[in-house]
């Protein structure tokens, strides 16, 4: 073997080495957040911590109430807005490849997958917090199922796309007609890409709090009023973490570990579904 | 799952409208039937006409998000004109609006994160697509990264701002310039981190696709691994990993809470990177619900507007080169 072979296996084998410290060199950020958060969070949970509203600066004590019960009731009617909206969208986008309104309606929903939140933020004070009078949870809640559709859209209409026509072909010759065949047939075959693309909706969703600053606005108090401002939260966590009080800080730690686990748990369920049924998303 | 009486009356209905009506039994029965059969037709049509109109609201929906800025940016864009976006000062007080410091802003933090984060994503892309695709030690790995894209970004504005931000401050005292420790560069830095998934994942699923034929070429002519990617995987790929890498860049520049908590929030243009300053992003968080003048509103939403269309712009050529790449 010449030098010049033993050379070039060398760097080959350098450059081998360098991927590898570089690959992993990436999970070093999220452990260390993981760590952190935790190592922080963890002592400032219980039972007090959720369930009662926070105190004023100055009082030690106080928790997270408004902001989980803000939270749910927030991502909850967005999903109840976009779910059924993101499915039938998916499902016409499966069912009409070829044709220039399904093409303009695609484009259109992969121009809403990149839209900034900070300007669904906008568009949804200027849809509904202006003409309502006022900061409200509903127009948050608009503004998050609007970010959640093209998630949606786009794991119903790929699992779909997977179905074979035999399946469509199969209950159209026992005469079905087109809505129970997709409602009863194709919809409950994919049901589980459509169930995962949902969940992994609302986890990207949950933490977001661009799109609520001026929508949902923030509340300290318990509210479950959705046409009233409401807290959430990502808000809290933001309001807290960048005020100057260490109570205030405490608090945002643990919100900050009880939102990371929640939106973690959320992710890696729909792991384990994809995994289980086999879907490709 | 399949509702069969009702199935099964629709079969001999459709027997007896091509002529065999003799057979049915009572006549009353058929009246049933036709009415059953309208109404199947009446709700397939309306469920087909629902689908449509769910794909014409999209089309609505991003027309209307266009519209609204446009509309809603007017004031500014009148009073202000096109030298908004060149104007050197942003101050609300004495009436002037320049956009530029954010402009700097936003392309300082954006592509420093993206050069940070281009070896990173590019050598996950090269360890998950070529050296080891299979394994759990991958598996693990893919979905790991995949996890740094679900964090929410207020959490890495928070542990940026606790864990980062000292860090960076006492590199400044090390290279002797102003300890801020917010600025420019923390941002970046918490953006290299997020942005890193997205080019990473396009990247692994384009170096997976590279003809094996061409690979196996190259090795029976004596090529080593490292000659292999160098002259066969990454000029193949060249174009897909570039759609990543802009697919990136299109989250870095509309992300907005992790940076409007590490960046420092003054409108003043940086000096260095290592400066505090704004991006658009993080100024309409922090200013639009302060804003008490017409025109000071809508400059904010015209920024919006700008970062609208920049991301429109950058997003769809992204797709349109890993459309051609897959097609090809």
């Amino acid at each position: 073997m010449g030098a010049n072979v033993k050379y070039r296996i060398g760097k080959s084998r350098a450059f081998q080495g360098l991927v590898i410290v570089l690959a992993f060199s990436c999970i070093i950020p999220l452990f260390a957040i993981l760590f952190f958060i935790i190592k922080a969070g963890i002592t400032k949970i219980n039972w007090h911590f959720l369930i009662s509203i926070p105190k004023p600066v100055g009082e030690t004590g106080g928790g997270i109430a408004n902001a989980l019960l803000g939270t749910c009731i927030i991502i909850v009617v967005a999903a109840i807005i976009a779910i059924p909206v993101g499915i039938m969208c998916g499902i016409y986008l499966s069912e009409n490849k070829k044709s220039k309104l399904a093409y303009w309606s695609r484009l259109c929903v992969d121009i809403l997958q990149g839209v900034p939140s900070i300007v669904m933020g906008i568009v949804a004070y200027f849809w509904l917090v202006k003409p309502l009078g006022g900061f409200s949870a509903l127009s948050g809640s608009v503004a998050l199922a609007i970010m959640m559709l093209p998630i949606v859209i786009r794991s119903t209409e790929e699992t779909l796309k997977l179905l074979p026509d035999s399946l469509k072909e199969a209950a159209f010759a026992l005469g079905m007609p087109f809505h129970r065949v997709i409602l009863k047939v194709i919809v409950p075959c994919g049901i589980s890409g459509i169930l995962s693309g949902v969940i992994l909706s609302v986890a990207r969703v949950a933490g977001e709090t661009a799109p609520l600053l001026f929508t949902a606005f923030g509340n300290p108090y318990l509210s479950a009023n959705v046409l009233k401002p409401m807290h959430s939260l990502p808000l809290l966590i933001f309001n807290y973490a960048t005020s100057p009080y260490n109570d205030w800080h405490d608090l945002a730690w643990g919100a900050s570990l009880i939102l990371l686990v929640f939106v973690l748990l959320l992710n890696i369920s729909t792991k384990l579904i994809t995994k289980r049924w086999k879907v490709q998303l | 799952m399949l509702d069969t009486p009702a199935e099964n009356n629709m079969l001999t209905l459709s027997d007896g409208s091509l002529g065999v009506i003799g057979s049915v039994k009572t006549p009353v029965n058929v009246g049933q039937k036709v009415k059953r059969l309208y109404r199947q037709i009446r709700t397939e049509n309306i469920f087909k006409r629902m689908l449509v109109l769910m794909g014409i609201l999209m089309i609505l929906l991003v027309l209307g998000i266009l519209l609204t800025l446009i509309v809603e940016s007017m004031p500014s864009i009148k009073a202000l004109g096109a030298k908004y976006l060149w104007g050197k000062t942003w101050d609300p007080v004495q009436d002037i609006y320049g956009a530029y410091p954010f402009l700097l802003g936003t392309l300082l933090t954006s592509f420093l994160a993206l050069v940070i984060s281009i070896p990173f994503s590019v050598a996950i892309a090269i360890f998950l697509g070529e050296y080891y695709p299979k394994g759990w030690l991958p598996d693990f790995l893919k979905n790991t990264v995949e996890l740094i894209a679900a964090v929410p970004s207020v959490i890495y504005g928070f542990w940026g701002l606790a864990v980062l931000v000292p860090l960076v401050r006492s590199l400044e005292i090390k290279l002797g310039i102003d300890p801020y420790g917010v600025g420019i560069f923390s941002s970046a830095l918490i953006l290299a981190v997020m942005i890193i998934p997205y080019a990473a994942s396009l990247g692994r699923s384009v170096i997976q696709m590279v003809p094996s034929a061409l690979k196996e070429g190259a090795y029976s002519l004596g090529a080593t691994r490292w000659e292999v990617i160098r002259h066969i995987i990454i000029p193949y790929t060249k174009s897909g990993l570039f759609a990543g890498i802009l697919l990136s860049l299109g989250r870095a520049l509309g992300e907005t809470m992790a940076v409007t908590m590490v960046i420092g929030n003054t409108s003043i243009i940086p000096k260095n990177i290592f400066a505090p300053g704004n991006t658009m992003a993080s100024v309409i968080a922090n200013e639009f619900t302060e804003a008490d003048k017409p025109v000071y509103l809508s400059a904010l939403i015209e920024l919006g507007l700008v970062l609208f269309l920049v991301t429109v712009v950058i997003n769809m050529i992204g797709k349109r080169v890993i459309s051609r790449f897959t097609n090809d």
